[in-house]
């Protein structure tokens, strides 16, 4: 299969500069150096690259967005979105650890295209091994002269799931609360400090050597409609090898849990998380379900950031969304009303239903308090929080039941 | 001129600025939207989620404090849908909201009792435990904060941030743990912190001087003007009749900005706002003549008596900026060819800043200046008054012991034949006059005060007079009548 960013996995030395530049490191560059910042800006939207942190939005189209220097004149800003914390993902730590310079290329040709003179990485705090990796090889790109158009800085998280959604990792950058922005202005024309700034995850930007490399059209072939590329899957749970893969865009649910070796042995597929806890699951049906953007959404779901989660029949479903909304619960950054309140009302439920204290209107209850909250919130969490009990709830009534019934009984 | 637009509000068409918040445009029509965190003049950071409106086209409920009127918006506030989605809104406020009305000092104000009236009604679900929070937390000087009732929208916080730049409170932590708190290391204690109690929509930040003292149902409220400084914060006089045994029987309860655009904004300060306490003690309510012994009389009998005295010259009248434009006009009047003497003094001069506060802490000096009147110096009264000079000295509300001491100005006292004393309240050697004359105070009346900018702004009666006291200007009209009664019978 091809793979673009884990091509050269198997390099022990990838992470270093030297390896790195032998196997083509910061041709894509040296390219986007030769090309005006509109070219750069238009090969990114030929290539249909959709932004890999989660909500899939198209990359070129998100630059396109950004105010010209000679209409809104004074500094932008890229910013790389390191602070992975979704449960679930952990290709972004994978590609920060093996290819820092990688991640730094596409930067740097980010920063060009959008002209940017300041380019920040935003590393998620618990990443130090990580942040230490990123911090030698920012050192090796500047001493090797790559970083003369945009200097680049590295800043890090104190520990927050939210501070991922990039308004309230702008608000955390600016050394505030990590409260959500809501846009209008999107931050591409009011971002950091309030300039134009451009958000992307670290997946997302690690794609562009290839694609100043190899064309925009390169990578479009690679993927499915409207989704160019390849996109990497942090598969964990139920399966015989848990890891990342690197597959083609459009590729079928099957297919990558067979990468994964499949359901542990002895055991019967429960459903799959496709992109990170916040996504709801996918059920056997949907085996041979073509992953990407939109065609997941067929099956009521999301690609969220590639965080896979494979379930198998020991997993209840009353403990699988009452360990989500905990950490939903723990992570609303409190804004909000219906989130704030409702998140731990939500967990509080499923915790008496988990301590056989349920009670049959808490299922209607808790539909009704989803609904309540999704779509009436500040956030894409908050959606998350009304939207994770009422999957579990549809597609497993039975575990539920089950939890109320056996509760009762003892 | 923001362009006019036509846009649907429930079905009507509406006419409105552009680009005007949907939530105010939908008020200048007449639909109160249920909010809590937007305030006009602290912003809409769209928190609380109550103000949700259906907008056509969109795919979702907006926030009516975060959509601005565009030609064409066809805007649904009262729909199922929104009902559900306001209720649901203010049900999720509630969730961990104690429920301590019956001893909250908010109660029967308070912005999550009336939307339970006005859109919720619903039989509650909530089974789980409340959180428990602090409930007594002494903010500062004047607040109190219960942690428990706050629904965190960040009014307060807003308002020490960007109104006072004081940043006193914040909210700190995440999720439902959060709560509202004191800044590390700070407490409440800035100049206009009673502002944070009136724009808290529940009852977290209360008065403390107003703490469990009354109800807020038995309070009734009159429009008035703050008399602390030149300002004139428009104010609201709320006080307690009906139950006089309760709020230790102090008539007025307290004291609440009024919104006026020109003048104040939404706001007033701690000093005004705090300096009720005095307003009933040592109050004045009978015509007395002190000397030689004390006597009451009728006001008559005063009026005539005082009134001969003023006919000849050699008077001296000492007033301040508390009088109202109908006391200056009436006084202009009668002391005509007196000397007038009410510059205010530093007993009457304090801080101001860039906000609301006034220099000089009376409201209505521009009054007398208005009607073309000057105040002479005290020194050149005391030097007067030390050259026999000064035959009649007529004293309104101003207390001599504190512009010259006690002991100088009982002495230049004594160098005038014949001295009047009028006003609400007893002043230090207010024994040691000739007559006292029981005058109304500004919640006992109604008159108007011409604010440093010039602008005339009215003041109503909240109160009846105690005892015998009547208006300065009253009291100035039945001596003008006495005086010049008394000429023509002297003519006669
Ligand atoms: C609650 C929440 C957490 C998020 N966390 C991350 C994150 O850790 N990393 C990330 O790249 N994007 C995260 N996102 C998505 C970002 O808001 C943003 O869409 C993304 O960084 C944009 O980059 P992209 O266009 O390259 O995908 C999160 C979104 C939400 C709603
Ligand atoms: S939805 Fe939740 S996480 Fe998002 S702003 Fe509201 S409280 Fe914060
Ligand atoms: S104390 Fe009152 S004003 Fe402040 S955040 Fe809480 S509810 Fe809002
Ligand atoms: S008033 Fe609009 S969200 Fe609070």
């Amino acid at each position: 299969m091809t793979k673009i960013l884990t091509k050269h996995f198997d390099e022990p030395k990838l992470h270093e500069l030297e390896t790195y530049k032998r196997l083509d490191g910061y041709k894509g560059l040296e390219k986007a150096l030769t090309l005006a910042p509109a070219e750069v800006t238009a090969e990114v939207l030929k290539s249909n690259l959709r932004g890999l942190g989660g909500a899939g939005f198209p990359t070129g189209a998100k630059w396109g967005t950004v105010p010209p220097v000679d209409k809104v004149p004074g500094p932008r800003y890229v910013v790389v979105n390191a602070d992975e914390s979704e449960p679930g993902c952990f290709k972004d730590r994978v590609l920060l650890t093996r290819a820092p310079h990688q991640l730094i290329e596409g930067l740097l040709i980010a920063a060009h295209a959008i002209g940017a003179k300041e380019a920040f990485i935003f590393v998620r705090g618990e990443y130090q091994n990580q942040y230490d990796i990123i911090e030698k090889a920012v050192k090796e790109a500047e001493a090797a002269g790559y970083t003369k158009h945009a200097k680049l800085m590295l800043m890090r998280g104190a520990g927050a799931y939210i501070s991922g959604l990039d308004t309230a990792l702008l608000e955390t950058m600016e050394g505030k609360k990590a409260w959500p922005r809501q846009p209008p202005p999107f931050p591409t024309v009011a971002g950091l400090m309030a300039k134009p700034t451009v958000v992307n995850n670290v997946e997302t930007l690690s794609m562009l050597p290839f694609i100043l490399r190899e064309g925009g059209e390169a990578f479009a072939k690679i993927g499915s409609a409207k989704n160019g590329g390849t996109v990497v899957f942090s598969v964990s749970g139920h399966v015989e090898k848990p890891g990342i893969y690197e597959v083609p865009m459009g590729s079928k649910l099957r297919d990558v849990l067979t990468l994964a070796g499949g359901v542990r042995k002895g055991h019967t597929l429960k459903c799959v998380i496709p992109g990170g806890t916040s996504m709801p699951p996918l059920m056997e049906k949907d085996l041979d379900l073509a992953l990407d953007f939109d065609q997941i959404r067929a099956a009521g779901t999301f690609l969220g950031a590639g965080g896979m989660i494979v379930l198998d029949e020991t997993a209840d479903a009353v403990a699988v969304a009452h360990n989500i909304e905990r950490f939903l619960t723990h992570e609303s950054c409190g804004q909000c009303t219906p989130c704030r309140e409702g998140s731990y009302w939500n967990e509080e439920i499923l915790e008496r239903m988990l301590h056989g204290k349920g009670t049959p209107e808490d299922v209607p209850n808790m539909t009704r308090i989803g609904e309540n909250i999704t779509g009436k919130v500040i956030c894409a969490l908050g959606d998350t929080v009304g939207m994770v009990t009422r999957a579990y709830i549809q597609r497993f009534p039975e575990d539920f039941k089950k939890r109320i019934s056996d509760g009762q009984k003892s | 001129m923001a362009k006019k637009v036509k846009f649907k509000l429930d079905g009507r068409e509406i006419e409105a600025d552009e680009g005007r918040l949907v939530i105010d445009a939908a008020k200048d029509a007449g639909v109160n939207i249920p909010h809590y965190c937007y305030h006009p003049a602290l912003g809409n950071p769209g928190n609380c989620r109550m103000c949700i409106v259906e907008v056509a086209g969109a795919p979702k409920p907006q926030v009516s404090c975060r959509t601005s009127v565009r030609e064409g918006l066809d805007v649904k506030t009262a729909s199922d849908a929104v009902k559900r989605a306001q209720a649901s809104a203010l049900e999720l406020h509630l969730v961990n909201h104690p429920l301590d009305c019956p001893v909250c000092d908010q109660s029967g104000e308070c912005g999550l009792q009336n939307y339970y009236m006005e859109i919720g009604q619903y039989q509650s679900s909530v089974r789980e435990d409340k959180q428990h929070k602090d409930k007594r937390i002494e903010a500062g000087p004047h607040v109190m904060l219960d942690q428990e009732r706050c629904i965190l929208c960040t009014r307060c916080t807003r308002f020490v941030d960007n109104v006072t730049q004081t940043h006193e409170l914040g909210v700190f932590r995440r999720g439902h743990t959060e709560r509202l708190e004191l800044t590390p290391g700070l407490i409440l204690d800035n100049a206009y912190s009673g502002n944070v109690v009136d724009i808290c929509p529940v009852g977290a930040l209360t008065d403390r001087d107003f703490r469990y003292k009354v109800r807020v149902w038995y309070l009734d409220q009159t429009d008035s003007i703050c008399p602390g400084c030149s300002r004139g914060c428009n104010i609201s006089v709320h006080t307690n009749t009906q139950r006089p045994w309760h709020n230790d029987g102090k008539r007025v309860a307290r004291l609440k900005p009024r919104h006026n655009h020109e003048v104040n904004g939404y706001w007033m300060c701690d000093e005004g706002r705090y300096n009720t306490g005095s307003l009933d003690l040592g109050r004045l309510g009978r015509v007395l003549r002190l000397s030689p012994q004390k006597q009451d009389v009728s006001w008559e009998a005063a009026a005539s008596e005082i009134g001969a005295k003023l006919r000849d010259g050699g008077v001296a009248f000492v007033a301040s900026g508390m009088l109202s434009n109908e006391d200056w006009a009436a006084a202009k009047e009668l002391f005509a060819g007196a000397k007038f003497y009410f510059s205010a003094q530093p007993d009457q001069i304090g801080e101001e800043d860039a906000l609301l506060r006034r220099r000089e802490k009376v409201p209505n000096l521009k009054g007398a200046e208005a009607l073309g009147l000057s105040s002479g110096t005290f020194d050149e009264l005391a030097k007067d008054l030390e050259a026999g000079k000064v035959r009649a000295l007529y004293v309104v509300e101003r207390d001599l012991a504190k512009i010259w001491g006690v002991e100088r100005a009982k002495s230049l006292l004594s160098k005038a034949a014949f001295r009047v004393f009028q006003g609400p309240n007893k002043v230090e050697l207010s024994e040691s006059y000739d007559f006292r004359l029981p005058a109304t105070a500004y919640v006992e009346e109604e008159g108007h005060f011409t604010n440093f900018e010039g602008i005339v702004q009215a003041y109503c009666k909240a109160l009846e007079p105690i005892g015998e006291a009547r208006p300065d200007w009253d009291i100035f009209r039945l001596l003008a009548t006495a005086k010049s009664g008394a000429a023509a019978e002297v003519a006669a």
